[in-house]
């Protein structure tokens, strides 16, 4: 008893080691190229830190949020991200959903639909920005050529604050609806195929079956799909810095954009880390929501 | 789901392929307007399907623009990144898959947390921090960032796909007097090589794809990736839409043709990595 209870002890001694060493190397990567710089960065948004001046760094307390949030600039960045992020999961989830209940009932072309599917997701960020920006260009667009076709009047996309943002979540949900729709598939498939079989011969229409059966179903997977979308319109970079450079008039800067300019257009490494110390916390938030619910849908 | 009526039948097919038009249309786009003369690429109403198809612009982004050489450093770093992550992500997920030790779960939480983290929270000290360093305008200056975002991703993926190969056979193998570490290198590495291909493809594609670090750490042309130097091809009053476009298309059809044959692989990928946990 005494040597087995001393193995035992041995062997959970031993999974420790083995398992810390496991994962040493890759955890000791991410605290490095991960956590430091963040730390780093929030102690940069306590200071004065301006490029153009090195020599005056100096410890301010909170005055880059003070700055932060009484600029005029805050509250229509706020609404920005906001309007984004509300618009691009709507669309997302709804052309997802379609994307994702057409896969489901194709018996055939299967393969041809989900290659189709996956290029948007295979191209770069920056490289769908300009692509979406010479279609929606508004004297060499293909979109302008369209609606001139038909008698209508070229529209300045590029040019018109709710155009251009139009635009930026027309881009953003090209490339993002692939993963939604991947992902609702997965979620389709584990639906057992006879509970719509006898909710069918109870006579409950297409419709019927699809709020009490397919959504209740897939509860689990449109949070996780929701939040970690969120999360995507919150980061979202490439897109808004190929289609519209934050323009015009700012009226499609989002808080992670603003952060960027103040950075490295201002040089305000202060004030930027400010907003990015702010960013860093709402995806913190959000990601420990995240985490939960992933937890609970195992 | 069965027994559809004629016109739900066509309703559907009509469906799908409107879907798979909207889907592709942007992407043809891109192709037709890199094939196209470029006289031909400011005329309204635009050519939907080219009356003359020219190579120019694409002789203009490799000898205008030296496509070849930010290839060359896309590639670099792309399969970097992509060595150092599968490197050490493999370990990492084997032990989460299979060992249990102290505050697992806390750690498999904290590589989760790391695939969400803000990249412009981290850019700005690295580049205060590589500059002071002097890796700059370097291959590893580009590689260990990139990181970040390829290996959270990576071990999630591969410890998805290790809980899915039977455990008994490690056990046999430890049994028949390997010891741990040569079961996992007999046993599971060769069970695990579609999984760690599938890891590898979807850590080579978001590193081709990344854009702030690239965009931010390298201050010098010669060491750019192709999506930022792609970036920096409009000038001052005129944006090359043609050059841009045959850039682009050598940027992403390799990529693409990789993703259509390795299809499935990357969709149970994709799925798998971040569904379960």
């Amino acid at each position: 008893m005494k040597t087995g209870r001393r193995k035992r002890l041995n062997k959970l001694q031993r999974d420790n080691i083995i398992g810390y060493g496991l994962i040493a190397p890759s955890m000791i990567l991410l605290i490095a190229i991960g956590i430091v710089p963040i730390l780093i960065t929030v102690s940069y948004s306590f200071q004065y830190r301006v490029l153009t001046d090195p020599l005056n760094t100096h410890f301010v307390g909170l005055e880059n949020y003070v700055t932060l949030f009484t600029s005029s600039d805050f509250g229509q960045i706020f609404w920005n991200t906001a309007v984004f992020a509300v618009l691009s999961l709507i669309i997302q989830l709804i052309v997802g959903f379609a994307g994702a209940l057409l896969m489901n009932s194709a018996k055939r072309f299967v393969g041809v639909i989900r290659t189709a599917v996956l290029i948007p997701w295979a191209i770069p960020g920056i490289i769908i920005a300009y692509m979406f920006s010479f279609m929606f260009n508004d004297q060499l667009g293909v979109i302008n050529s369209i609606i001139q076709t038909f008698g209508g009047e070229p529209v300045s996309f590029l040019t018109n604050s709710g155009w251009a943002m139009f635009v930026v979540v027309i881009a953003d949900t090209w490339k993002q609806f692939p993963y939604i729709s991947l992902m609702l598939l997965a979620g389709l498939q584990t639906i057992p195929a006879d509970l719509y079989e006898s909710a069918s011969v109870d006579g409950a229409t297409k419709v019927q079956q699809f709020f009490r059966i397919t959504l209740p179903n897939l509860k689990g997977i449109l949070l996780i799909v929701l939040l970690f979308r969120t999360m995507g319109a919150i980061r979202i970079f490439d897109i808004i810095f190929g289609i519209t450079g934050g323009g015009p008039a700012n009226s499609t800067a989002t808080l992670l954009y603003q952060a960027y300019k103040y950075l490295f257009g201002d040089m305000n490494y202060g004030l930027g880390s400010a907003l990015s110390t702010v960013i860093t916390i709402i995806i913190l938030i959000i990601s420990i929501i995240y985490i939960k619910v992933l937890k609970t849908d195992d | 789901m069965r027994k559809k009526s004629l016109p739900g039948k066509i309703a559907g097919a009509l469906g799908l392929v409107l879907f798979l038009i909207v889907v592709i249309f942007p992407f043809y786009w891109l192709i037709i307007t890199s094939l196209k003369n470029p006289a031909d690429i400011s005329m309204m109403p635009t050519e939907i399907w080219p009356s003359r198809f020219s190579i120019d612009f694409y002789e203009n982004a490799f000898i205008g623009h030296n496509l070849l050489m930010y290839l060359k450093n896309s590639i670099i770093v792309a399969l970097g990144a992509m060595v150092i992550t599968i490197v050490v992500a493999f370990p990492a997920a084997y032990a989460f898959a299979r060992i249990n030790f102290k505050f697992k779960k806390t750690w498999q939480n904290f590589t989760l947390l790391a695939n969400m983290f803000p990249i412009i929270a981290i850019v700005t000290p690295m580049f205060v921090i590589f500059r002071n360093m002097g890796i700059i305008n370097t291959y590893a200056g580009l590689i260990i960032p990139s990181v970040i975002i390829t290996l959270p991703q990576a071990i999630w993926t591969l410890i998805a796909f290790i809980k899915t190969l039977p455990y008994d056979l490690e056990e046999a193998a430890q049994i028949d007097g390997c010891n741990r570490f040569m079961s996992v290198i007999k046993v599971i590495l060769p069970l695990a090589a579609p999984g760690v291909f599938t890891t590898a493809i979807l850590a080579f594609i978001t590193a081709w794809n990344e854009f702030m670090f690239a965009l931010i750490l390298v201050t010098r042309d010669s060491m750019r990736t192709v999506p930022v130097a792609i970036s920096l091809f409009p000038g001052q009053f005129t944006v090359p839409w043609g050059d841009m476009a045959a850039a682009s298309v050598v940027a992403t059809v390799p990529i693409v043709i990789v993703v259509l044959i390795c299809q499935k692989r990357i969709v149970s990928g994709l799925t798998s990595g971040a569904v379960k946990g």
